[in-house]
């Protein structure tokens, strides 16, 4: 029964998808939104059904389903995995995938792309599925790459904007470098191994850590700490974590449902997902964990302190999404890896919620992106007023709400750990709490607040199908979290699937019930600095607004390093993007036109032609010097024959 | 007594006649043909000389095979003569240069 249901809630995407992208155009838009929501209905519905049974009866099911190659000893298959880890992800996957589906029907309603959009995300959706469905590392691979198709090509969805172009291309690249170290990371795994599955992986270990690897002349380390750093770093790019971050602010040049889709609920999930599943071997190596944590802890706190001054809608928020993946990796750096996925899920709510009442926002504006030229639109737009609230609420950690839950776990586990880089982790988590309230509230206020334009006095709101996603989201981002942090995080809900010490172990808490921990919470200060966050952009946005207006602050120091994105963009293209163009150019010019076309292609026509050019001479088609040639040759071989033979007497 | 060396010697002597006319004739394609027919007979000539002087007559029997062909290929040729003169009025050897191009 696992297996139909975990088959149908993985195929039906790609068959609406499929349908969509072949017949949408002929058929208009209501086979076109019939035949993708159907799909992810029901691939949705069925996960809900899966992730119950794999509750109740906390049964793993791993069974290869197709092989694909089968060469020598190694064997390639096709198989699923489905455990507490898989089903939750799939929830959540297709959830928010089902609410942007029906977003889009409004958010798109008149773009010419109707149809191809909407295949696009239920390909994504598929693709991302497999990739938390699979057992094995190459099928793992496959997904991972299909969701980078899918953003590829929805970033730059509309492809006559040049921008656009650019920036999916921009996390293309990124993301290579990232998958290059994550299949690096898989080689390492398949050669000591010999095998891509999950299961025998994780059971070898014995092996993989007493491999050792040498670096320099004295640095060694062992097999797996080198797999666990390569996988990471493939979490890295599609994580967007320092400083593999640059593509997802970029990436906001997508339509609006894509950003809240896949570059804040679920593809960028992906390597907070990939950590989580590899947990046997990251618990194994603490130099990897410490190497999760403080990556996971520098993107937390620096990337939140860009979001302060950008003016663009969906870019702070994009910069939110990359400050919360750097708290859920850092989480997972320091073992908390249900605190991390916890914090996955709650985020995806309430991420996909503010990224698609910014796109209220954006369409009730015809498509105005700039907050400077906002404000007042809180009764213009009441309910993307309310959904924004709870939104930013739940992104800060306002008690009660879901993000408070995951968030202060997430830290609590952060402060009680102890390995290399916690102390630098713990300051910056705080710090980023800080910054996190600064700019959500920043953003709340500046848009809904304040001097209301008077160009926006005809503003309506954004019809049904924009509203009811961000209802239906507001719902779980206020009380998701209170039936689920007590066995999600603390409990053993994910012990079938993930590798980490007992509850007590990390967090230094013994979890009684969610009011009891809300209570709790009040003693440790993530609270007041949330709330004094809030109070500095109500005092600097609504108070006195006048005060960041001085021109001595743009042209202040930090502000410059701000302004540059700490100048992460210009090393790239100035460095790394330049050295490869000098490359490539002279791989060009010397090896393809000097070399290939040269020599070896045009050189050997044009050699060809001239020796014969030079042999056609002696073709002078008069009859007496063939003649000639013939008496010639014969009397050549007579005589070579009578000079090797000898006379015969 | 006439010895086997005289008949190679004017065996030689026709072949090299008939060599000489085809290179450096220049004027007339028919002693091309004239100059081939001196090259068989001056091999005919070698033929039945050895015939004889080895007493073996499979030397003569060949020679016959030798004279139909190269009567097939006279035939032949002035057939091609006479066609090519209706063409091109003109039978001059330095002025066939059609085997190229």
């Amino acid at each position: 029964m696992v297996l139909e249901y975990s088959l149908i809630a993985l195929l039906s995407p790609l068959v609406g998808g499929v349908i969509a992208a072949f017949f949408g155009k002929s058929m208009g838009k209501i086979f076109v939104n019939a035949s993708t929501i159907l799909g992810v209905t029901i691939s949705f519905i069925f996960s809900c059904m899966l992730a119950m049974d794999v509750y109740q009866t906390s049964a793993v099911f791993n069974q290869n389903l197709y092989t694909w190659i089968d060469i020598g000893a190694f064997t390639f298959h096709i198989g699923l995995l489905i455990d507490n880890l898989t089903a939750s992800m799939m929830v959540v996957v297709t959830f928010v995938s089902l609410m942007v589906h029906i977003y889009t029907i409004g958010y798109m309603h008149d773009d010419p792309g109707y149809h191809r959009f909407f295949a696009y995300i239920s390909l994504f959706t598929f693709s991302m599925l497999s990739l938390v469905m699979s057992n094995n590392f190459l099928q793992l691979f496959f997904g991972w790459e299909a969701v980078g198709v899918m953003s590829y090509l929805l970033i730059g969805f509309w492809y006559t904007k040049e921008s656009a172009i650019k920036a999916n291309l921009k996390a293309f690249l990124v993301n290579r470098v990232g998958d290059l170290s994550l299949i690096l990371g898989i080689g390492i795994i398949f050669s000591i191994t010999g095998s891509l599955d999950y299961q025998t992986a994780f059971s070898e270990t014995q092996s993989l850590t007493q491999t050792e690897f040498k670096l320099f002349d004295t640095w060694t380390i062992t097999a797996l700490t080198g797999a666990c750093i390569l996988l990471f770093g493939g979490a890295m790019g599609k994580s967007a974590q320092m400083p593999l971050h640059v593509w997802l602010p970029d990436s906001m040049e997508g339509p609006t449902p894509i950003s809240a889709l896949i570059h804040a609920a679920t593809m960028v999930t992906a390597g907070v997902f990939l950590v989580a599943r590899m947990s046997p071997l990251f618990e194994l190596s603490p130099s990897a964990l410490s190497f999760v944590l403080i990556i996971g802890a520098t993107t937390a706190l620096f990337t939140g302190v860009l979001g302060l001054i950008q003016n663009d809608i969906k870019r702070v928020i994009a910069y939110s999404t990359l400050s919360q993946l750097g708290y859920m990796v850092a989480a997972a750096g320091v073992s908390a890896y249900s605190a991390s996925l916890f914090h996955l899920m709650t985020h995806a709510f309430f991420k996909a919620l503010l990224f698609l009442a910014a796109g209220s926002v954006i369409v009730a504006l015809h498509h105005e992106q700039d907050i400077r030229k906002m404000g007042g639109l809180k009764s213009k737009l009441p309910i993307t007023y309310l959904t924004s609230l709870i939104g930013s609420l739940a992104l800060i950690g306002f008690p009660g709400f879901s993000g408070f839950f995951s968030k202060d776990a997430l830290i609590e586990a952060i402060g009680h750990a102890n390995i290399v880089g916690s102390g630098f982790a713990y300051a910056s988590v705080l710090m980023g709490v800080f910054i996190t309230a600064l700019y959500s509230f920043r953003l709340f206020f500046k848009v809904f607040h304040g001097r209301i334009e008077e160009h926006h006095s005809d503003v309506k709101e954004s019809p049904l199908s924009i509203t009811l996603p961000l209802i239906l989201l507001a719902i779980p981002s206020v009380m998701i979290a209170w039936p689920t942090v007590g066995p999600m995080v603390f409990g053993s809900y994910f012990g079938n699937s993930i590798d980490q010490p007992d509850a007590y172990q990390i967090f230094g808490y013994e979890f009684t019930s969610a009011y009891g921990f809300l209570l709790h919470a009040f003693s440790s200060p993530v609270i007041y600095i949330a709330t004094s966050g809030v109070l500095t952009a109500y005092v600097l946005y609504i108070q006195q607004p006048n005060f960041l207006n001085d021109r001595s602050l743009k042209s202040t120091f930090i502000y410059r390093i701000l302004e540059n994105k700490y100048y992460f963009d210009d090393l790239y293209e100035n460095v790394f993007a330049k050295q490869a163009r000098n490359i490539g150019q002279n791989l060009w010019s010397v090896g393809d036109i000097k070399i290939i076309d040269n020599w070896f292609v045009n050189g050997t026509a044009y050699r060809i032609g001239n020796i014969a050019n030079r042999i056609k001479s002696i073709q002078t088609g008069y009859i007496y010097h063939y003649a000639l040639m013939m008496i010639l040759g014969l009397a050549i071989f007579l005589g070579w024959t009578l000079i090797t033979s000898g006379f015969v007497s | 007594m006439l010895t086997l060396q005289s008949y190679l010697t004017l065996s030689a002597i026709v072949f090299s006649i008939g060599i000489t006319g085809i290179v450096i004739n220049r004027k007339n394609i028919i002693i091309v043909m004239m100059c081939t027919e001196l090259l068989l007979i001056s091999v005919n000539f070698n033929f039945i000389a050895f015939s004889h002087f080895l007493n073996d007559l499979s030397g003569q029997v060949f020679v016959f095979f030798i004279l139909t062909v190269a009567a097939a290929e006279a035939a032949i040729g002035l057939a091609i003569l006479v066609a090519l003169y209706r063409n091109k009025k003109s039978i001059s050897v330095s002025e066939l240069n059609k085997l190229r191009n």
